[in-house]
């Protein structure tokens, strides 16, 4: 709230709100009445990589999950495009964390993939070859489609990651929402999120992505979003990635402004 | 070795039953929901002891109806009293079925004296009865076939189950794999949770007669389990706890009258016997899954 940029976003989103990928207004969720985010106010313009970064417990996943309506609002509301989820699904596209799923389901690494075409399949009908063909397009992107037959239990780490990413991209959605694709990967594989992200943001996508290391936040994307229940800033990574800013982001934790202060040093903007 | 026309009967209803069970119970076992089974299959109880009473036959299509509204009842309890009363899922469903099992008990127990069910007959079934509560009869090839009612109810019970895995197939799938995703996606994961637990107090009903309230939950989750060892696709995984379910009765049967004989005993519970195979199944697999993995 405290930026310009922020502002002026803002008051554009009420003139033309169909232009806007994402628009949370007055937004409050609490777990059992223990609030985890409060007042969120957020427009996030089109065609942006955008990073949600705070400290653990600051309600990342939780501002991604209520985005979903996967948990309920205790007010404010959510529009895609101008409009609520439900009329606006298909354009829509999640990638959950690695470990919120059990990876010895006795399924492939295809099949996962094709989960991503459901919505476009619709209730009852069944998965059809050219579904398939197009997931396992969607594992080519991401350079595995050599394993598309594998159990997913026999992929590393980061090919998990990158079959939750090819089950994103078969979606074919304008948004994405992703929940710490980089957690845990190796080099190789964030190496290809990044390339992704960057040919998703050149076909005019918009990326949501929850991300810990700041090292990199610069580096990776043009947006940031600086969350602790609160948004304490929001605008491009050049005004808003600030030493200020992230010392009221992460509050007392020494460890992490250790390491924003490295991050920051290396842009040239000592911490103190 | 002596075989007679009942004989088939008790290992096709036995079948009927494990196959019936198998379906849901793999889809139970991938959500790790297994003891949501167990859960389901004692709370279905008192709904099973009020429409019998009400309707005063163990044949009736209410039995089946109370059991699934008390099976619904289960697993939305659960869900409340977990959330709402901030305690754990499973002591929350160990509070709920515990509960609705002794109010179902306590029903049977006072009802004992007028109404013909009998407690232990409920807790272990008997398998061996069934042939003799004939539902239709006819000639074939001059055999005379006497088709039991419980081999006529499981039947109509595996098809039903079949039939919903087939039509909800990528839907149960997503649901279990990934809910959010599915929520997301716009296919209410919901739904299929609370389908597959009314699947689950259906197929309970239908199989309490044959093998009783306990032994059931054998047949809902050592199958499946089984499966998961020797194969790793979904569809295979389905047809294999189907299919070692179906063979666990037939050894099952073969034991229980083979077996204590030689021994110098009567034969024993098929049911019994039953589960005892498909634990044996399992022992199998597992040394299989280690020898090769």
């Amino acid at each position: 709230m405290t930026s310009l940029a922020h502002e002026t976003i803002h008051a554009t989103a009420h003139e033309h709100p169909a232009d806007v990928p994402l628009a949370i207004h007055d937004l409050t969720v609490a777990y059992q009445r223990k609030p985890v985010l409060w007042d969120i106010d957020l427009n996030i313009p089109e065609g942006k990589l955008v990073a949600l970064v705070g400290p653990n417990g600051a309600g990342k996943s939780t501002l991604l999950k209520a985005c979903l309506g996967l948990i309920p609002l205790t007010s404010g509301k959510v529009l895609f495009y101008g409009q609520p989820l439900r009329k606006q699904r298909r354009q829509v596209a999640y990638v959950p964390q690695r470990e919120s799923v059990d990876w010895d389901f006795p399924i492939s690494a295809l099949d996962v993939v094709t989960m991503g075409t459901y919505s476009q399949i619709g209730w009852l009908r069944p998965v059809r070859t050219k579904h398939r063909e197009l997931a396992r397009q969607a594992l080519e992107q991401v350079g595995i489609a050599d394993l598309a037959e594998r159990q997913i239990s026999q992929l590393s780490g980061g090919q998990q990651q990158r079959v939750f990413l090819a089950r994103a991209l078969v979606q074919e959605a304008r948004f994405y929402l992703m929940d710490e694709p980089f957690a845990a990967v190796d080099a190789a594989t964030e190496v290809a999120i990044v390339s992704l992200l960057k040919t998703l943001q050149t076909n005019g996508k918009t990326a949501l992505v929850v991300h810990h290391d700041l090292a990199t936040v610069t580096q990776y994307f043009d947006w940031v979003i600086l969350l602790n229940s609160r948004i304490v800033a929001s605008g491009p990574t050049q005004t808003v990635f600030t030493a200020d800013n992230l010392r009221k982001t992460y509050g007392g934790n020494l460890s992490l402004l250790a390491e924003a202060g490295h991050a920051l040093s290396q842009l040239g903007r000592p911490l103190s | 070795m002596e075989w007679y026309a009942l004989d088939s009967w008790i290992v096709l209803t036995g079948a009927l039953c494990a196959i019936a069970c198998a379906l849901p119970g793999t889809f139970l076992v991938l959500r790790n929901m297994s003891m949501m089974g167990d859960a389901i299959s004692h709370a279905v109880l008192p709904g099973l002891a009020i429409a019998f009473l009400l309707s005063g036959s163990r044949s009736s299509i209410w039995m089946f109806v109370g059991a699934a509204v008390v099976g619904l009842i289960t697993a939305l309890a659960t869900q409340w009293i977990s959330h709402w009363g901030k305690v754990d899922r499973n002591a929350s469903m160990g509070i709920v079925f515990t509960t609705l099992f002794a109010l179902g008990l306590l029903i049977i127990v006072q009802a004992a004296d007028h109404v013909d069910l009998d407690p232990n007959c409920v807790l272990y079934g008997a398998l061996e009865l069934t042939p003799l509560d004939v539902v239709a009869e006819w000639t074939w090839f001059g055999l005379l076939i006497e088709l039991p009612r419980a081999a006529l109810v499981l039947a109509v019970v595996a098809s039903i189950n079949l039939l919903i895995i087939c039509v909800f197939y990528k839907e149960m799938k997503v649901a279990a794999f990934d809910p959010d995703l599915s929520e997301a996606q716009g296919f209410r994961a919901g739904w299929m949770h609370y389908l597959l637990m009314a699947q689950v107090a259906v197929t309970t009903v239908a199989a309490f007669e044959a093998v009783g309230s306990i032994i059931v939950v054998a047949m809902l989750i050592v199958p499946p389990a089984t499966a998961l060892l020797l194969s790793k696709r979904l569809g295979m995984v389905l047809f294999l706890s189907a299919t070692l379910g179906a063979a666990a009765a037939l050894m099952g049967h073969l034991a229980a009258i083979h077996f204590p004989p030689l021994l110098g005993f009567n034969g024993t519970s098929t049911a019994g016997m039953m589960a005892l195979a498909t634990g044996f199944l399992f022992v199998l697999a597992w040394l299989k899954h280690l020898m090769f993995n």
